[in-house]
């Protein structure tokens, strides 16, 4: 026991001495917090888009000012050659293109039905799904607006139409921030274990002084518990200062119990300061353990619901997900803030988390060595 | 085996894959003797040594380091050894106290003993004001002998120095060799590696590798006389090359 607060003693000495060290754990938070809770939302306004009008009737024209007049839409171009127009979309100029062909008010008069063709841009898949939902409300309202001021007859009273009200639980304003801010928390706290713990050790590798130390009669079990143990220290420091900063700046909830996160993510840390040990030892420099890291961090981030949501991904990537411990710490994170879930709701993921601790920590223990074979 | 002898290697093997680096070496160190552990740059001296401190398993053979077997028993071997490798020892972004404090420490010296010591070393190595300065703002002398102090902290019974005087200036070399035998009068045995041939003089008897094997064994002074020549650095270049 003695022998571990030694270690703990030195392991924080060398960490508060490292210059880049405060700055990291006070102002990763903030800026994190700040620039991505801001930066990542599923809204998009400014969508630049190009019509090629070749109707040029009154009905054309208010079509295209029903666009411009919610906000969401900037008119960049009006040509006359689809072709022309669509020279946008490789130019980045502009994501939608609204053809509208002769005799479009014509048609409707006439038969009760027109055609126009919406292209869109769809690099990027949800951009491009949200720019249609938005296309077509705006056409679907432009189209009713058209049939009321023929028929004389008050919107509602056109034709049978089943109202859907929403209401959206648990973020009913539907505030990305709200959303984001749990993840980014995850992250971070994912962040200080993995990187700071593995290259630690590798650190104590490269400049030769782990050496010195197998040489002690240090045992193996309190090397790795005087090692791990600050970076879970700084972990969970780290958490409660940036949910802190969560509730009183951004004003996300905190329906749960703040303690209960705590507890989920005392047991989250330990899994992945395990894998952080883990890859210490099977790598000689802090840039091999730096770029391992690295490889199972983008795959655990990306896939692990914190950006985009589990549920849209394909079957096979949904079943990987379960072995996925970012995913399980986002998921019970969000439940107690934003639903106030409690311990018998989370406890199925505490457990899970649990035997993955065990897992990672004893593969971790097994592969660490002080007599090399 | 005598209980004089505190080292004892018979037949001590190690490979790596198809690599013989040590090819069964025996020997023996007695008690409280100087033992000078010579060998080229890759003759497998570092070998031995991380075998004989518990660092590396034998491929074969068997030694025995203060009584203790170094397949099973590296746990007891390494209480009772001091150990100073050609790397930094030091942590250098530590003060001299705090290092000592920490390795003070992880040996289970108590709080009086860990303050007594830093007191005398501090002392005896005269860096009073040093004491609170990072180890990396001190030059490599002093660096060095603050290592060697730091590893017989404990007391050990056996210490084991790989080249620790590389890189040292002739004055600082002389006040190092002044600490080991100091350090042998109080009955520590010194396992000391070393390519300057005027340390391998200060040594009581000395062993040179070439190969993975030891070539040569004896005290410096029988080694010229066989060898005939003057220096202990003729002996070297005959037998290493």
């Amino acid at each position: 026991m003695r022998t571990i607060l030694f270690i703990l003693r030195k392991e924080f000495l060398q960490i508060f001495r490292n210059k880049a060290m405060i700055p990291i754990i006070f102002f990763m938070p903030v800026f994190q917090l700040l620039i991505l809770s801001n930066a990542a939302t599923y809204e998009i306004k400014n969508i630049r888009f190009s019509v090629v009008d070749l109707d040029q009737s009154r009905f054309s024209r208010e079509l295209v000012s029903k666009f411009t007049s919610t906000g969401y839409f900037i008119l960049t171009e009006n040509s006359f050659s689809v072709s022309e127009a669509e020279e946008g979309f490789r130019k980045n100029t502009s994501k939608l293109v609204l053809n509208i062909p002769q005799d479009f008010e014509k048609n409707y008069r006439k038969n009760g039905k027109a055609e126009l063709q919406a292209v869109i841009n769809a690099e990027d898949g949800s951009a491009a799904g949200i720019i249609y939902n938005y296309t077509s409300n705006i056409i679907q309202q432009f189209a009713s607006g058209v049939v009321t001021e023929w028929t004389g007859l008050p919107e509602a009273e056109k034709s049978p139409v089943i109202n859907i009200s929403y209401s959206n639980w648990f973020n009913p304003e539907l505030d990305y921030k709200t959303y984001m801010v749990p993840g980014i928390l995850v992250a971070l706290v994912s962040m200080v274990g993995v990187f700071l713990s593995g290259m630690n050790i590798v650190k104590e590798k490269e400049i030769g002084t782990i050496e010195q130390l197998n040489v002690t009669p240090i045992k193996k079990g309190q090397f790795i518990i005087g090692k791990l143990m600050p970076f879970w220290i700084i972990g969970i420091f780290e958490l409660a200062f940036g949910m802190t900063l969560g509730f009183f700046i951004f004003s996300v909830p905190m329906l749960g119990s703040p303690f209960l996160i705590l507890i989920v993510a005392g047991i989250y840390l330990l899994v992945i300061l395990g894998m952080g040990l883990f890859i210490s030892t099977f790598t000689n420099t802090q840039q091999q353990a730096m770029f391992i890291a690295w490889f199972f961090f983008v795959i655990f981030m990306l896939m692990g619901g914190i950006f985009t949501p589990i549920e849209s991904m394909p079957d096979w990537a949904q079943t990987m997900t379960l072995f996925n411990p970012i995913a399980h710490f986002s998921r019970a994170m969000r439940m107690i803030m934003l639903k106030g879930s409690g311990l018998q709701d989370i406890l199925k993921t505490l457990y899970i988390l649990g035997a993955y601790a065990v897992v990672m920590l004893t593969f971790a223990v097994i592969r660490y060595r002080k007599v090399e074979g | 085996m005598e209980d004089n002898k505190i080292i004892y290697a018979e037949n001590l093997t190690k490979k790596f894959g198809n690599f013989t680096a040590v090819n069964s070496i025996s020997f023996s160190v007695n008690k409280g003797e100087i033992f000078g552990f010579l060998g080229a740059n890759g003759a497998g001296k570092t070998t031995a040594i991380r075998m004989l401190c518990g660092l590396s398993t034998p491929t074969s053979g068997k030694a025995t380091v203060a009584g203790f077997d170094v397949f099973k028993q590296t746990e007891n071997i390494k209480k009772n050894i001091g150990y100073m490798s050609q790397k930094f020892s030091l942590y250098e972004d530590l003060t001299v106290k705090e290092n000592i404090v920490f390795y003070g420490g992880i040996y289970g010296l108590s709080n009086k003993e860990i303050k007594e010591k830093t007191d005398y070393l501090v002392d005896i190595l005269k860096i009073g004001d040093a004491r609170n300065k990072l180890i990396k703002s001190l030059p490599l002398g002093w660096k060095q002998k603050l290592a060697f102090s730091v590893s017989i902290l404990h007391n050990p019974k056996i210490v084991f120095l790989d080249e620790p005087t590389g890189g040292v200036d002739p004055v600082t070399r002389r006040q190092f060799w002044n600490m080991i035998y100091d350090a042998a009068s109080k009955g520590v045995t010194v396992f000391v590696t070393t390519h300057y041939m005027d340390e391998a003089e200060y040594c009581n008897r000395v062993s040179i590798m070439a190969d993975g094997v030891i070539a040569a064994m004896d005290t410096p002074s029988k080694l010229k006389e066989s060898y005939n020549v003057k220096t202990m650095h003729d002996v070297f270049v005959k037998i290493a090359r």
